[in-house]
């Protein structure tokens, strides 16, 4: 038994038997076998995590394609196929459109802030810092903390004369901002939590990476007498590329999916100034059960993932290979 | 290392000075929001060093709302999740690490789906199924569609890959089945991904809110971060050292495990996190 081959699946193959035996033995076997056992096998632990992938992510997407043509049903009115109706309502809401391109600010207005904040904090704990253990903990610990306590405490920040944004002020002179209550801040008020709460998260990223550079490039650059800035820009920054798409990538997705501090601090206001598109699907689909018209945008948002998905496809594609 | 030492006194004095200035940053609204939960609420909008501590503010909350309730109901999503997950994405994660069968990589392509799209995003379809299921306002409709994760099955996926074949070759040997060899070889081999995924996990589902919110429609069902939204928005009006409080409370057991174990933490974090 001991000395016997065994496959690079694991499976054990039947003990050689010798001449026209063999060949009688275990030819047969070989063709009836026409569903190995491993086949099975590897189905049937897939099988759980397939099912529940399929019921909450993948048929979803296809039902939400689907229901998008069709009208939300009524008590008197079953749901029934309306074409494009739903998506010419969403066109011609400006709201849709408010809440699309508050995103796209949000997005692209957090996402380079937070990399490169995180990034700075990175080189700040991986170098020789006095008390560096307490600074990770400081930039990381929002992170651990739910977006809705964090949205709390800042709102409390944010409150008109009482907050202490306000208390900050008076100390200068200021007067009192409606920094959540105001069209032109609301969005920016809301984005600084944003990065507070996400530049610690990606900091560990880079933090991982900068520490599997290794340490004779930096030697090798000294003695180049290279200066730390040439370093960074020659050396650091691209050997982080990779870590650099991988945030890019988790922000893009966070941007569209973490709308958690809006229910809290504003609640999509002040007149849709901090409505984003989660948000708006939230309110449409279940304040308002127009699932009909909520399944169009969610769409939406899944055409943006998609896109995003494509990109990182074509770019991560000759980085990173397995196996 | 040596050029560290070697750069001038002045700029590693304003590299520290920044550091810090942003440290300070960070910390600052937390550290502001637990001043003002242990004082009186006089004091929340009066900074004093010499205010006295109280811990009025945080009975006042717990009695204010059914926080006991939302604890329990938090702790149980939390640990039905994770253990369920830890469960699930294992077998999944082996079947793709060490089985070679048809549709392979078409199976694995479509688990890496769930890394775009969470649940949440498709909430409107969810809901749906949920409701068809009959598990609206309940635990379980909150946490079923958490029950496995793409991300759980990459991660112990590139864990199994990297055991040694000759490992489970022997296990065979002496006589392993299929989940004999997973329970003896793989998964004590894998732990610190265990422990670094849960950890994320444990974190991730804690503060969970948008699902939560969708499903959950009573005290029996809420978890905390929903409880603290309702008591936040509409119970308290403006007390704020009282919402203050609550938001420390929920907060709490989470901070204080990462206080405690913030190393393992962040290295979990680091873990979880290099593909």
């Amino acid at each position: 038994m001991v000395d016997q081959p065994v496959r690079r699946d694991g499976i054990v193959p039947p003990a050689p038997v010798e001449g026209r035996a063999a060949a009688r033995l275990s030819a047969p076997s070989q063709t009836r076998k026409w569903l190995p056992r491993h086949y099975v096998e590897a189905w049937l632990l897939l099988l759980p995590s397939l099912v529940l992938l399929a019921t909450f992510t993948h048929i979803p997407i296809v039902s939400t394609l689907i229901d998008s043509f069709y009208s939300t049903p009524k008590a008197n009115r079953p749901s029934h196929f309306v074409g494009l109706a739903n998506y010419d309502d969403m066109f011609a809401d400006p709201i849709f459109w408010k809440s699309f391109w508050n995103n796209v600010v949000y997005a692209l207005g957090t996402i380079p802030v937070s990399v490169a904040i995180a990034l700075a904090m990175a080189i700040f704990v991986n170098g020789r810092l006095p008390g560096r253990g307490l600074l990770r903990m400081a930039y990381f610990t929002p992170t651990v903390l739910p977006m809705i306590a964090v949205a709390n405490i800042w709102l409390f920040f944010y409150t008109p004369s009482y907050g202490l944004l306000d208390q900050i002020a008076r100390l200068f002179g200021g007067h009192a901002t409606n920094w959540l209550g105001s069209q032109s801040t609301a969005l920016g008020a809301i984005m600084v939590v944003t990065v507070w709460k996400e530049a610690g998260f990606f900091m560990i990223f880079y933090l991982a990476a900068l520490q599997q550079i290794p340490p004779d490039l930096k030697e090798a650059a000294d003695i180049e007498g290279a200066s730390r800035f040439t370093f960074f820009r020659r050396v650091t920054w691209p050997l982080l590329m990779p870590v650099t798409l991988f945030i890019l990538v988790n922000a893009v997705i966070n941007a569209f999916r973490t709308v958690d501090h809006i229910f809290i601090m504003t609640g999509g206001g002040p007149d849709n100034a901090t409505n984003v598109l989660l948000f708006h699907i939230y309110e449409i689909g279940f304040k308002f059960w127009d699932q009909g018209y909520a399944t169009a945008m969610t769409m939406v948002l899944l055409a943006i993932l998609a896109g995003l998905a494509l990109v990182q496809f074509l770019t991560a594609g000759r980085k990173v290979h397995y196996q | 290392m040596s050029a560290r030492d070697r750069s001038s006194p002045l700029s590693h004095a304003l590299e520290t000075g920044a550091a810090w200035a942003l440290g300070l940053f960070w910390l600052a609204p937390l550290l502001y929001a637990i001043w003002t939960a242990f004082h009186p609420a006089l004091y929340a909008t009066h900074f004093d060093l010499f205010a006295p501590l109280t811990l009025e503010n945080l009975d006042r909350a717990w009695h204010a709302a059914p926080f006991a309730r939302y604890f329990l109901n938090t702790i149980i999503l939390v640990t039905m999740i994770v253990g369920a997950q830890c469960v699930l994405c294992t077998l999944a994660a082996f079947a793709f690490a060490r089985f070679e069968f048809p549709g392979r990589n078409l199976l694995f392509a479509l688990v890496l789906i769930q890394l775009m799209i969470a649940p949440e995003i498709l909430a409107v379809a969810n809901y749906q199924t949920v409701r068809a299921l009959g598990f609206v306002d309940s635990l379980i409709g909150v946490a079923l569609p958490y029950f496995t994760s793409a991300f759980g099955i990459f991660l112990l996926r590139q864990a199994f890959l990297g055991v040694p074949k000759d490992l489970e070759e022997a296990a065979r040997i002496e006589g392993c089945g299929t989940l004999g060899v997973l329970w003896r070889v793989y998964v004590p081999l894998a732990r610190p991904i265990y422990l670094a995924y849960g950890l994320v996990q444990v974190s991730f589902h804690w503060n969970n809110f948008l699902w939560p919110l969708i499903i959950t429609n009573s005290v029996e069902t809420r978890p905390l971060t929903v409880g603290l939204s309702v008591f936040s928005s509409t119970d308290q009006g403006i007390d704020w050292s009282v919402i203050t409080a609550a938001t420390i409370m929920t907060s709490g057991p989470l901070l204080i495990g990462f206080l405690l174990f913030q190393r393992q933490f962040v290295q979990s974090f680091m873990r979880a996190g290099i593909k």
